[in-house]
């Protein structure tokens, strides 16, 4: 267990190779005063050339954990375990993973094996659990409109924690719960949210007596991003994406609540 | 079989269960699925009492079979409570056809009080009246409400075929309705063609489902279960189609819906879904004592490990 003395620290998830919102959101927590940085995981996936986002984590000393997608590049595995059902889905998810994959150097590759599943922290007194999507399994969608509080509870039972954060799914949501617990999906950096606008989302944590959530949305260059995507042939579904802030994939999974606030 | 054929009989599960299966695997051959969690909990909420009678009904509903019945209010609330301990992640309602039951639209509000529910039906039962409650329901919660309809052709022909005469145009205006009061359905159809045709078959659906005012249809496929109706239908299993202890060394358990969920009924509780017609699947009488693991020796197990979660709405279709 790590104490921290940190005052401030950011919380992000999902990069999907896109190293542009990464650097924004470097620069903009420091502005902010933020002390410390921590990736939920999902280093690849989506975006172009993937060996951009190492340096970033290492220069700034951004703990990570390990998502479903960096355990399957890490390790070799055929596909991203993203966890998708629908064949569609699968079939532009493949072919990220597939990108991403021959992309990302030996090196990145072996970090990404390397990342811890979970961290735990100690902020200002609290108990707090860092994982992916999940503490019981990386690949799980806790999604807001599909996730009872009597569930997060028993999640808290059985990980003892005062908060836990959480990403995976791409959209952003907290809870308060009983016992002064409090539950957070802090969504991605990677792609925007589904609701038409271009930017992303990351949350601070700031300790001032108690432990407050706030998320941030944070715009970057997604112009240069989709430039770079379509340099590196990727299906024109993604960057449309990037460029009108809706989803055009991967939606079958989405709860309906999710689903009706989209476009598609 | 025909349809009249079937009719002529009471309940042809009766028929079945009377066959003798030409073989069973060694009794120590037989895997056991652990309960890893509670997450998926179903409600046998409309028994096997239906308004259709289609041919390949995997647990034979009726407008006759009372085998199970209707399960009220109070009774479903009871284990919602008892949900809540355990924490169960989602809930889903099912029959025979869950509109029948007059509780219906009680019991959603109940549970859309403490989580998200899905309810499977034929959509027979959707008049404008009834989609503007479940919408009002649905606003009312933070969880979401996910409507599947069942259809099995995208035209009358094709349909009608299968889940009898009018069937088509009644679910498709039970469909229109949902949409018009902000629903995304989820219209689930159960495989009865050739894996070639699959993809003609899912634009059909999507052509069909647009001139509703559908427009971003949610279609999911599933295989058929062959037993009950549909063993008399097509075919049942060949005496092989058995899960052994073998095939499951590497295999995600996961993805069998009796390791994450259990089925609740007005007669006690059973080990999932599919398996409620057979007699040995009930394992207990409340959720607390319906934890221990499940030998898999039925043949529907094998449809199960073949395809992944049938049952669930975000699994695995074949295509
Ligand atoms: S398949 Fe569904 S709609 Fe058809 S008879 Fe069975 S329960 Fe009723
Ligand atoms: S039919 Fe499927 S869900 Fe039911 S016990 Fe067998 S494997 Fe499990
Ligand atoms: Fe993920």
């Amino acid at each position: 267990m790590q104490k921290l003395a940190y005052k401030k620290i950011a919380v992000f998830g999902g990069v999907y190779n896109n190293y542009l919102a990464l650097e924004a959101l470097v620069k903009d927590a420091k502005n902010r005063g933020v002390e410390k940085l921590y990736c939920l995981g999902d280093l690849g996936a989506f975006g172009p050339n993937p060996d951009k986002v190492f340096p970033i984590l290492l220069e700034n000393n951004i703990e990570v954990v390990q998502g479903n997608y960096d355990n399957s590049i890490g390790n070799d595995l055929s596909d991203c375990q993203c966890g998708y059902t629908d064949p569609q889905d699968n079939y532009f998810a493949q072919i990220s993973y597939d990108y991403t994959f021959a992309n990302t150097s030996a090196e990145f590759k072996s970090y990404q094996k390397r990342l811890p599943k979970k961290i735990r922290i100690e902020l200002g007194g609290k108990q707090v659990l860092l994982c992916h999507g999940s503490p019981r399994q990386t690949n799980e969608f806790l999604w807001e409109s599909a996730t009872p509080n009597h569930f997060l509870e028993k999640l808290f039972q059985n990980h003892e924690s005062d908060i836990i954060l959480t990403t995976h799914t791409g959209i952003h949501w907290q809870r308060q719960l009983s016992d002064d617990k409090l539950f957070a999906n802090i969504g991605v950096i990677g792609r925007p949210e589904n609701d038409g606008e271009t930017h992303v989302w990351y949350a601070l944590l700031t300790e001032n007596g108690n432990i407050g959530i706030e998320f941030i949305p944070l715009e970057y260059d997604s112009k240069n991003l989709a430039s770079e995507m379509k340099e590196e042939n990727l299906p024109q579904e993604f960057i449309d994406t990037v460029l009108t802030g809706w989803w055009t994939t991967c939606l079958e999974i989405l709860p309906v609540k999710e689903r009706v606030r989209g476009k598609y | 079989m025909s349809l009249e054929s079937l009719k002529a009989h009471d309940s042809t599960w009766e028929i079945i269960a009377a066959e003798i299966p030409k073989y069973k695997p060694k009794f120590d051959d037989i895997p056991s699925a652990p309960l890893h969690s509670l997450d998926t909990l179903w409600f046998q909420v409309g028994g096997t009492i239906c308004n259709l009678w289609c041919t390949h009904c995997f647990i034979s509903c009726s407008p006759k079979n009372h085998k199970f019945g209707f399960m009220p209010r109070e009774e479903v609330m009871k284990h919602l409570e008892e949900s809540k301990e355990i924490g169960v992640k989602e809930y889903y309602f099912t029959g025979g056809e869950p509109f029948m039951n007059r509780d219906m639209l009680g019991i959603l509000e109940d549970t859309l009080a403490i989580g998200p529910a899905t309810v499977l039906t034929n959509g027979i039962l959707i008049p404008e009246r009834v989609a503007k409650r479940l919408k009002a329901i649905s606003e009312n919660s933070i969880y979401s409400l996910e409507i599947r309809v069942s259809i099995d052709g995208f035209t009358e022909e094709t349909n009608d075929k299968i889940r009898g005469e009018g069937s088509f145009r009644k679910a498709m205006a039970g469909v229109k309705n949902l949409v018009e009061n902000g629903f995304l359905p989820i219209i689930t159809v159960a495989q009865t063609w050739e894996d070639s045709e699959t993809e003609r078959i899912f634009n059909g659906f999507k052509k069909t489902l647009t001139e509703v005012g559908y427009n971003r249809p949610r279609i999911k496929m599933i295989p058929p279960l062959r037993i009950g109706r549909e063993k008399v239908r097509s075919h049942g299993y060949d005496k092989y189609e058995y899960i052994t202890k073998e095939m499951m060394v590497d295999y995600d358990d996961h993805l069998l819906q009796c390791t994450t969920g259990r089925m609740v009924t007005d007669k006690g509780v059973y080990v999932c879904p599919i398996l409620i017609d057979s007699p040995e699947a009930k394992v207990s009488d409340t959720l607390a004592e319906s934890f221990e693991p499940y030998p898999l020796k039925h043949q529907a197990c094998y449809t199960c490990y073949i395809s992944g979660a049938i049952c669930h709405n975000f699994s695995a279709s074949e295509n």
